[in-house]
């Protein structure tokens, strides 16, 4: 048996956007406690940097993941062609399955092929490419609600090995009635990080990530904590809270079953 | 990369259940596909379907949670060819905590949302009592139930990037040895039959009415299939059979061009290609057998065709084993992988299957008769939407 090594990784940018939380500074104010959180809807922008066909299809993650990874490497001052991808959801496209299982429970069952290419669960990944001209390797992956460890670790072993620069997405955007009684998604929540093998002008601190036995760490404010709870996506909330801190620390999150991966933070400014 | 052992590894899909079926039916150049005759749906199409499924149980502590159509197919997989035996020895040796899951589908369970639906409360249109979402049909569950079932306690995670999804599992896996977060990880793929596939490429007219004919002349579209194949990936120990097979390289790419349909020219398909030669560290002229895509719709193959040609050349002798098998969607990476090591380990390049004349167009080397020739070393595409590509080469020990 041997252990795993911790991974490290420097987090250059960051993107944020849930509820309440309009971007990466809004939400480390809220964070730090220097502005109160008011919990509104997300509010998902309609990007510009699609073509007016592919606008009008794409659905909730597609902006929802444009907005934070645009933002996140605006931040890093990366270019986003340049990256290559790891997208990490719970569920994809809820609202589009929704919309095909209604069909497909139907007397006519033809189904728009619109629907049909976005309902693969790397339909995000797909319209990321095209819209920033991405040609490098983009993984789209699912673990449930340990997605974003999950994509933390795929993204921090592609890095590792490959010895580039990676972008982090992990989103997720919840289900209509009457899959979100049954997969209750509070709202929508996407996070990015530009995670870079070598310290760069950017760099905002030093990450390291390993599996870890103990449970995760919990938000200490009840609000955040429910909200961390209700969307897999915001299970990045402790490792969101630390780099907003911007101080050195070690958080928790949460991992397949009652495991974590245990992530420690230095930062670099 | 450095080289990775396949353990062990297990195939089922159409064509056969386990590794001595598959193999048989390859030399037979035997096609499973038969006309569409799945649940209750109305299409005028062929699809390759794996028999016995609904009739094979998962274990019974897993039932009420994993039961689905998909678990029950990755079940039936798992117990064929020890591979479920193997990992357990690995499981011993490294520890549990030590073997990774990584596997590949692109629907999952969604076949039971789909029945579900039409069992829908009338008054308040809530799903029925006994749906399951987190075992069935989340995209994590074949992942999640293939780590209990084998007590694994390890990493774990489902690559969903539609067809490339179970091939891409074998680069995140490596990527996962070679940075040490696992010693050992059991890499696959399973996709099942369900009406959201089925009616949706017909959606995209990308359904054949008959057989896929990959290559052809006159091919008109895919045969949808469900299968699935399992690898155990692990550090090559200092002495290896001469026909043990081994993961040399892997390559991915994204097209950046369209959802659902390649650049004419593939030149996402060649980068992939490209990608994987360059980390098998080896040249074009050393891969002597090609697992094509090879879909059968009148543009993917096209522009892999032409993706081929320009990083490998013409003359590599090659084949799209769908004909036999199916599409069988985010399972065909790890399937067509498992064909290549059967391929490897018996001298075996396989035919071709549904396809009579071959389109001139299209400047490769498409075997349409089996050939038997000491392989080295092969290559397989897979190629989904999203533009998400994927090459992976393997090779024989010795």
């Amino acid at each position: 048996m041997s252990p795993s090594p911790s991974l490290t990784a420097f987090v250059d940018g960051i993107g944020v956007l849930g509820p309440g939380l309009g971007d990466w500074p809004a939400a480390a104010r809220v964070l730090r406690g220097e502005a109160p959180w008011a919990s509104c809807p997300t509010m998902l922008p309609v990007p510009q940097c699609l073509p007016a066909t592919e606008r009008r299809r794409m659905g909730a993650p597609v902006r929802l993941t444009l907005a934070v990874g645009l933002e996140a490497t605006s931040r890093a001052s990366a270019s986003p062609a340049a990256l290559p991808t790891v997208f990490a959801s719970s569920g994809g496209d809820g609202q589009n399955c929704h919309e095909i299982c209604q069909v497909l429970a139907s007397s006519d069952r033809r189904l728009s092929p619109t629907r049909f290419h976005n309902s693969v669960h790397n339909a995000a990944a797909g319209y990321w490419s095209i819209a920033t001209g991405a040609t490098a390797a983009s993984n789209a992956l699912c673990a449930y609600d340990a997605s974003f460890a999950a994509g933390l670790l795929e993204a921090i072993a592609q890095l590792a090995v490959d010895r580039t620069a990676v972008l982090l997405i992990a989103y997720d955007t919840g289900y209509p009635e009457p899959l979100s009684r049954v997969r209750p998604i509070s709202d929508a929540f996407g996070v990015a990080l530009v995670l870079s093998p070598t310290r760069g002008a950017a760099s905002l601190a030093q990450l390291s990530a390993v599996p870890a036995t103990g449970p995760a760490d919990c938000m200490a404010d009840a609000e955040f904590e429910s909200l961390r709870r209700s969307i897999p996506a915001a299970r990045s909330l402790p490792l969101l809270a630390l780099l907003a801190r911007g101080t050195c620390g070690r958080v928790a999150i949460e991992y397949l079953d009652d495991t974590s991966v245990a992530v420690e933070l230095s930062p670099c400014r | 990369m450095k080289a990775l052992a396949l353990t062990a590894f297990t195939a089922t899909s159409a064509i056969g259940r386990g590794l001595a079926a598959t193999l048989e039916s390859l030399r037979a150049a035997r096609s499973g596909l038969s006309r569409c005759a799945f649940e209750t749906v109305v299409l005028e199409t062929w699809i390759g379907e794996v028999p016995g499924v609904d009739a094979a149980p998962l274990p019974q502590s897993l039932t009420k949670v994993f039961d689905c159509r998909n678990n029950r197919l990755a079940w039936l997989a798992l117990a064929q060819d020890g591979v479920a035996e193997a990992v357990a020895r690995s499981a011993a040796r490294y520890g549990p905590e030590r073997i990774g899951v990584f596997l590949g589908t692109s629907t999952s369970g969604i076949l039971e949302t789909e029945l579900a639906y039409r069992r829908r409360e009338p008054a308040t249109g809530a799903l029925p009592a006994d749906f399951r979402y987190r075992g069935a049909h989340n995209t994590y569950s074949l992942a999640a139930f293939t780590r209990q079932a084998l007590n694994l306690a390890g990493p774990a995670v489902v690559i969903s990037s539609a067809c490339s999804s179970s091939a891409k599992a074998f680069a995140s896996a490596q990527r996962a040895i070679a940075a040490r977060l696992v010693d050992a990880a059991l890499v696959g793929g399973v996709d099942s039959l369900c009406l959201t596939t089925l009616y949706g490429f017909h959606s995209l007219q990308l359904v054949s009415r008959t057989p896929c004919r990959p290559f052809d002349v006159s091919r008109d579209g895919i045969s949808i299939g469900e299968g699935a194949a399992f690898a155990l990936l692990e550090r090559p120990s200092a002495s290896l059979d001469a026909d043990a097979v081994l993961l040399l390289g892997t390559g991915e790419s994204s097209d950046a061009y369209h959802m659902s349909s390649p650049p004419p020219d593939g030149r996402g398909a060649r980068e992939a290609m490209r990608l994987a030669l360059e980390s098998a560290g080896l040249a074009a002229s050393d891969i002597g057998y090609i697992n094509f895509h090879g879909t059968g719709t009148p543009s993917n193959d096209a522009a892999e065709a032409c993706a081929v040609a320009a990083v490998l050349g013409g003359g590599i002798p090659g084949s799209s084993t769908k004909g036999a098998t199916g599409h069988t969607l985010g399972a065909a990476g790890a399937l067509e992988a498992v064909i290549c090591a059967l391929a490897l380990r018996h001298g075996l390049m396989p035919a071709g299957v549904n396809t009579t004349q071959l389109d001139p167009l299209l400047a490769v080397h498409y075997l349409r008769e089996n050939r038997n020739a000491h392989l080295s070393r092969v290559m397989t595409n897979s190629f989904g939407f999203g533009g998400s590509n994927c090459s992976l080469i393997l090779g024989r020990a010795g």
